[in-house]
């Protein structure tokens, strides 16, 4: 897909003005944040299966090389087949040998965000092979020739009407007087459409939220249940994983599944997940006849041991962005690529380079929330931090910011200087802003002004503040707005 | 296989990690972990004594909107079929695999056509036998092969779901060591664990049963403590 992560500043305007967008982000919000809430509020070990998820990705990640050796071993015991694909376009291509040995013309797929990530549609399409996606959520968009604005609900931007004019264009068999008003009759057509489709496909794609060592098992964890009939009546699975999907045994997938499900929608538990290894046994009445993992690396093992090591940790559940103010008022499209949110402002960058994804890690106001959902710990607001650092290093940001920083450092670094300026610039600004106490324009400060006026400062600097005060303020502040 | 695109994977990985794979320390410690499985951290709300494991149970999986009924032996199991099909207003018929378990039950005096193999999405209703339960969260575990073919769990629109009480555990974990009693070390090739009927919120975040799977999920317990 195009990446637009570079216009993410004209995205968001875009984003901002979009009325029926910022209707349907509305859903975010009231969908996924109390639902959440409820259910962790229900398991008072939620916190210690934190800890633990943790522990079991961090020790499975300090010993990565070994478990994937193991884990290839049980996947080839049981007949199925690993292929390491260094990047995206390595990953495509053996998906394209897989797909031209069968002489496959329709593949099936189940959501999976890894063939987002090398683009898999664009390249099956123009390769002559027609990829179906069976996710509703993933259809929607496929017909709209969209990309997901969200991990885990990829149509959350789309509203109802949309969604029926869409497949009032697309279903052109279907009587054209059909009620199509509700959600669930919406619902009920994308079943009997994409129901003829599972069986008649040659490859069946899913991702995995998992890779099992101890078993040589691909997990996904679905609540339709498109991505177990893909995998099951295709007639030929394809699983796409990156290298940091693995887990050590069944007990650790068991741990990580509780503070999944609980994190990605508020349920108790997903209500399918399915456990594949290999290909269908000469018992078996259905299953497909071979079975294959594209093990993809693109860019995760630069990741390792390195400030962003912790980034490798996440299981793609979506709280952050579920939490994230900016995610609300923007959307996911606005971040340019296929991971939005805070995930994605930490992961994008990382994957697609900090030159292009520079505007992502600025797209926060670090109040925290996406670090205190995260059922990973996952300090996304200091990676955020450490990309911004990274960006000042390579220059990369406009002269008149790293002018504006370069002198703020030099008089942070003096404190004498800095009170001696502060103590002069803060009468001044009184002294400007005047009776109104308020500055609605500002030489230099116009991003801010244009929207909101800036008050004005009170006259002292909290030194002399702090010092008329003996260290102990008279009035508590208050804080300007409560949540 | 890309032999030299996976040395180079793990090569990398070695290196990121400041570790070698000869480090016997580090072989020794991944062994141990596969060997062992460590349980981690099990909620104390399916550790519970059996009777109460199987309310437990039940109560989850009705919060997750399945249906359920008890029954004392596996012979009452034609006459809930038959019962549960009619109060829905569904076609008399019922497909499922070769499982010796089910094949106890007696459908003959009943008016229920029975057909047997996997599905081929014509069925409406499809019958199981769950290997597994667990407690914690209402789920059902079902093991692939002719006794219950995976497509009876997915295609056919309502899904009823046998399991003996006996075999409702506690937690995932205690699910999967049963599954490795009866089943030995190797996996299955489909392991599906079960909660609830098919859903989707991808409209407007309104949630809607029935996506792909079933519309319905019923379940039936066999007292057999």
């Amino acid at each position: 897909m195009q990446i637009t992560s570079q216009n993410f500043r004209s995205n968001t305007v875009h984003a901002l003005a979009d009325k029926d967008l910022q209707r349907a982000l509305g859903n975010v919000e009231k969908g996924f944040i109390g639902k959440r809430q409820t259910v962790v509020d229900k398991l008072p070990e939620f916190d210690a299966l934190r800890d633990s998820a943790v522990a079991i990705k961090q020790h499975t990640l300090k010993h990565l090389d070994l478990y994937i050796e193991a884990y290839v071993e049980k996947v080839e015991a049981s007949g199925g087949h690993v292929h390491f694909a260094e990047d995206a376009e390595h990953a495509r291509r053996i998906f394209l040998e897989i797909a031209r040995r069968r002489k496959a013309k329709t593949v099936t797929k189940g959501k999976t965000m890894i063939s987002e990530e090398i683009g898999l549609n664009a390249f099956l399409e123009a390769n002559g092979i027609t990829p179906v996606e069976t996710d509703l959520g993933e259809y929607i968009i496929q017909l709209r020739g969209e990309h997901p604005s969200h991990i885990i609900a990829p149509a959350i931007h789309t509203n109802r009407d949309q969604i029926e004019t869409d497949f009032r264009r697309v279903h052109t068999h279907l009587d054209v007087g059909r009620d199509l008003t509700a959600p669930e009759l919406l619902l009920a057509e994308a079943r009997g459409v994409l129901r003829k489709r599972y069986a008649e496909a040659d490859i069946g794609v899913t991702g995995a939220n998992f890779l099992i060592a101890e078993t040589g098992s691909s997990v996904i964890v679905t609540n339709e249940g498109n991505g177990d009939l893909t995998q099951l009546l295709g007639k030929c699975h394809v699983v796409f994983a990156s290298i940091e999907k693995m887990v050590p045994t069944l007990n650790d997938a068991a741990q990580v599944l509780r503070v999944l499900a609980r994190s990605a929608t508020g349920q108790e538990a997903t209500v399918y997940t399915t456990f594949s290894t290999g290909p269908k046994r000469p018992s078996d009445p259905d299953g497909p006849e071979e079975y294959h993992v594209v093990l993809l690396d693109n860019g995760r093992t630069n990741m390792l041991g390195t400030e962003f090591e912790d980034m490798l940790r996440c299981i793609r559940c979506g709280a952050c962005m579920n939490h994230c103010p900016v995610y609300h008022a923007v959307g996911g499209h606005s971040y340019g690529w296929v991971y939005p949110g805070p995930m994605g402002a930490v992961l994008t960058p990382a994957l697609i380079g900090v030159e292009d994804g520079k505007a992502l890690p600025n797209a926060s106001t670090f109040c925290g929330r996406c670090e205190e959902v995260c059922p990973m710990k996952i300090p996304l607001p200091k990676m955020m931090r450490h990309w911004r650092e990274k960006e000042f290093e390579k220059h990369l940001q406009p002269k008149g910011a790293r002018f504006g920083l370069g002198i703020w450092a030099f008089l942070a670094r003096r404190p004498a200087l800095y009170r001696l300026a502060a103590s002069v610039a803060m009468p001044a600004l009184k002294l400007l802003a005047g009776r109104k106490g308020r500055f609605s324009s500002l030489p230099l400060a116009g991003g801010w002004t244009e929207y909101r006026d800036l008050p004005a400062p009170e006259g002292r600097t909290f030194m002399q503040a702090y010092r008329q005060a003996n260290g102990r303020p008279r009035v508590h502040a208050k804080p300007e707005t409560s949540r | 296989m890309s032999l030299s695109t996976k040395t180079a994977i793990l090569d990398r990985i070695r290196r990121a990690n400041g570790a070698s794979g000869e480090d016997a320390a580090r072989k020794a410690s991944v062994a141990e972990r596969l060997a062992s499985r460590p349980r981690g951290i099990i909620p104390e709300r399916g550790q519970l004594p059996p009777a109460e494991r199987v309310a437990l149970f039940v109560a989850m999986a009705e919060a997750a909107v399945a249906t359920v009924a008890l029954l004392p032996s596996i012979e009452g199991l034609p006459a809930e079929v038959a019962r549960y099909l009619r109060e829905r207003n569904l076609p008399a018929t019922i497909r499922l695999g070769s499982d010796a378990r089910l094949a106890r039950a007696d459908f003959t005096p009943t008016a229920i056509e029975v057909s047997r193999g996997p599905s081929d999405g014509e069925e409406l209703n499809s019958l199981s036998h769950a290997e597994a339960g667990i407690a914690e969260t209402g789920t059902l575990v079902l093991v692939s092969g002719q006794a219950n073919p995976t497509s009876l769990n997915f295609l056919p629109e309502n899904h009823i779901v046998v399991i003996d009480a006996s075999t409702i555990e506690g937690s995932m974990e205690d699910a999967f060591a049963a599954i490795r009693r009866t089943w030995g070390e190797g996996m299955a090739r489909t392991i599906n664990t079960i909660t609830g009927p098919s859903r989707s919120a991808d409209i407007e975040q309104t949630l809607l049963l029935g996506a792909h799977g079933p519309k319905s999920l019923h379940i039936v317990v066999i007292d057999d403590l």
